[in-house]
């Protein structure tokens, strides 16, 4: 069970209100993440809930257990850190198993369950080594071996993945995605990356300045976001959002096309001048600088082949154009 | 990256600095193996001779054997009390206080003191059977003062010589402390360690090289330490804290017997040679990365 219930928490250090008071509930086995740009209070708000900081103000509870003030060991809860945080002079082994015997449990027990999770890991051969000789992936995977064997009621990951290489990145995604749908344990995962978020949440929480922008599965914060902070940060490349007249015809006071939605057309629609075109092979990235919308992002298939300087004109997909009112939020 | 020549010119860049550091230590050594079989007392007109009675005289000397634990007493007591009372100083002052540097500093300070004027400090302020602070304390608790320098001499300079290696030691350690991250202890924290298990497993073992090297230069310094008991208890009551470097200061300035001071110093070199064996053999393997 992993059900944590956040209500109207705060936290300040010093005279900075990093988070200035926030609720959130997190169902049980869920894979929560939480993204947002760097210094918005997505990592104190993950260490609040470990308890390795305390709240200014505000409870915090862990299936229906108020863990306010409870120190990080009583809340049942495992961390795996950005920097994996191994203890460099213990084995694998011993790294694995130093949960356990801090909760003193028997040797035999231990090594079960050492040897159970090396299994789930593909450490078995690693055992004897020390973190020092291992290399980045499998760091990470002795650090979630050392989650696992406590048996958590929930997982927290600091940008577990930041330090490792975009290909191991991409497969150790998966491994924690797999990891987290034969455990069905509450996850939450701080990141900074729109990417990890999209690909692994059940759950994404957006967070900007200590407050949270939006909740909702990924495909919720795509289609609806539910303002211009979310819309710009969800999804890859950033939508345009466009302001003024055209704006205005829409009856808001800024539009959002995400560059997907922008289509290639010959006749009608915005005349533009290409900037910028980076070919990926399966997509085109068109930097179209248009004299109505201003500079546009566009997403074409990857057989386009314009080039700097060509003129292009281009359309939104109907339906697909999304509306904020002055303040940001969706119409 | 290294190829034959490029060792060749290396081994030939340094080959001047390892001679004279060679003949910097043989030359000494020479010397005093050569003088510690001579019979030469500069009282003496009789200055020829070989003899071996330099070392036998040692051997049989009734104060020799009583030297040589005082020596390893000093030693031993002074690395276990600045070890312990060092770790826990750093872990002290590792916290976040106010005033951190300013306290630092006077951690650090008595190691800018000078051992005789430290040595006079603790013999004259403290130790004092009359005018000391500890017989005023004594005495404000209704009890005889202690006669530190004549009932306990070799604690009292075990005590002294702690007092000034003390710094050392806690700035040794607490940078050591320092550059633990910060993470492994949350880590552990979060793995259910208690403050206690913290220290025994993490900040223990982090800390094993940066002790071991206060181990090794400590031994250096206080294999030799003279200049405490010189100021304090001229190796006294009787010879109740003569150590060897005093011993040999003794036969030396004293006596004015260079042979049998220099075959002293011979037995000493061997005294340190085994030390350096014993503590490397123990502990040396924590250097390694």
């Amino acid at each position: 069970m992993g059900k944590i219930v956040l209500k109207s928490v705060r936290k300040a250090f010093g005279e900075v209100d990093v988070i200035p008071g926030l609720d959130l509930t997190i169902e049980d086995g869920e894979f929560v993440v939480f993204v947002g740009p760097s210094g918005c209070g997505k990592s104190t708000l993950l260490r609040l809930i470990a308890g390795l900081e305390d709240l200014t103000s505000g409870t915090m509870h862990i299936d229906a257990r108020e863990v306010t003030s409870a120190p990080p060991a009583q809340r049942g809860l495992a961390m795996v850190f950005q920097s994996y945080a191994l203890y460099p002079h213990m084995s694998v082994r011993k790294n694995i198993a130093f949960p356990l015997k801090m909760a003193g449990a028997s040797p035999e027990e231990q090594e079960k369950k050492v040897t159970a999770a090396a299994k789930v890991l593909n450490l078995t051969n690693y055992l004897d080594r020390r973190p020092g000789q291992l290399s980045g992936g499998q760091r990470q995977r002795v650090a979630i071996g050392r989650a696992i064997v406590r048996e958590p009621s929930a997982f927290l990951f600091d940008e577990p993945l930041s330090n490792l290489d975009a290909a191991l990145r991409v497969t150790m995604r998966q491994e924690i995605t797999e990891l987290h749908q034969s455990l069905k344990t509450t996850m939450i995962y701080v990141t900074h990356d729109q990417v990890e978020a999209m690909t692994m949440a059940d759950k994404i929480v957006v967070l900007n300045a200590g407050r949270i922008e939006q909740v909702g599965s990924p495909m919720e914060l795509y289609h609806k976001p539910a303002n211009t902070f979310v819309a710009g940060f969800i999804g890859s490349p950033k939508m345009n959002l466009i302001g003024g007249a055209l704006a205005a015809a829409e009856g808001a006071d800024q539009i959002g096309i995400r560059p997907e939605h922008l289509g290639i057309v010959t006749e009608g629609g915005w005349e533009g001048t290409v900037g910028l075109s980076e070919h990926l092979g399966s997509d085109t990235f068109l930097k179209v600088t248009t004299g109505q919308a201003g500079v546009l992002t566009v997403r074409a298939p990857g057989e386009v082949m314009l080039r700097h300087g060509d003129k292009v004109r281009l359309a939104p997909m109907p339906g697909k154009l999304h509306r904020f009112g002055k303040d940001g939020v969706a119409l | 990256m290294s190829t034959q020549s490029t060792r060749f010119a290396a081994r030939l860049m340094v080959a001047p600095s390892v001679l004279v550091l060679l003949v910097w230590m043989i030359v000494p050594l020479g010397l005093t193996i050569w003088y510690s079989f001579r019979i030469f007392r500069l009282l003496s007109p009789e200055r020829t001779g070989w003899t071996y009675r330099n070392y036998t005289w040692f051997f049989n000397a009734p104060d020799f054997w009583l030297a040589l634990v005082n020596t390893l007493l000093l030693v031993g007591g002074v690395l276990i009390i600045t070890v312990i009372l060092g770790t826990l100083i750093a872990l002290l002052i590792d916290q976040p206080v106010h005033g951190q540097g300013a306290l630092r500093i006077l951690v650090i300070a008595p190691f800018f003191v000078m051992p005789p004027v430290a040595a006079s400090i603790w013999e004259n302020l403290f130790m004092h059977p009359q005018n000391g602070l500890f017989a005023a304390l004594s005495r404000g608790l209704g009890y005889e003062p202690i006669l530190f320098l004549e009932d306990y001499p070799m604690a009292s300079v075990i005590g002294i010589v702690s007092w000034e290696w003390l710094p050392f030691a806690t700035l040794i350690l607490l940078t050591a402390l320092q550059s633990l991250s910060s993470e492994q202890l949350e880590a552990a924290e979060m793995d259910g360690a208690g403050a206690l298990n913290r220290f025994r497993y993490i900040i223990l073992p982090h800390m094993t090289r940066a002790i071991t090297v206060v181990i090794l230069i400590q031994t250096i310094f206080l294999l030799g330490i003279f200049g405490e008991i010189f100021t304090t208890t001229q190796g006294g009551p009787g010879s109740a804290s003569t150590t060897l470097p005093y011993m040999i200061f003794k036969q030396a300035i004293v006596a004015k017997d260079i042979g049998r001071a220099a075959a002293g110093g011979i037995i000493a070199v061997i005294l340190a040679n085994l030390v350096a064996i014993v503590l490397m053999r123990g502990i040396g393997k924590n250097l390694d990365a």
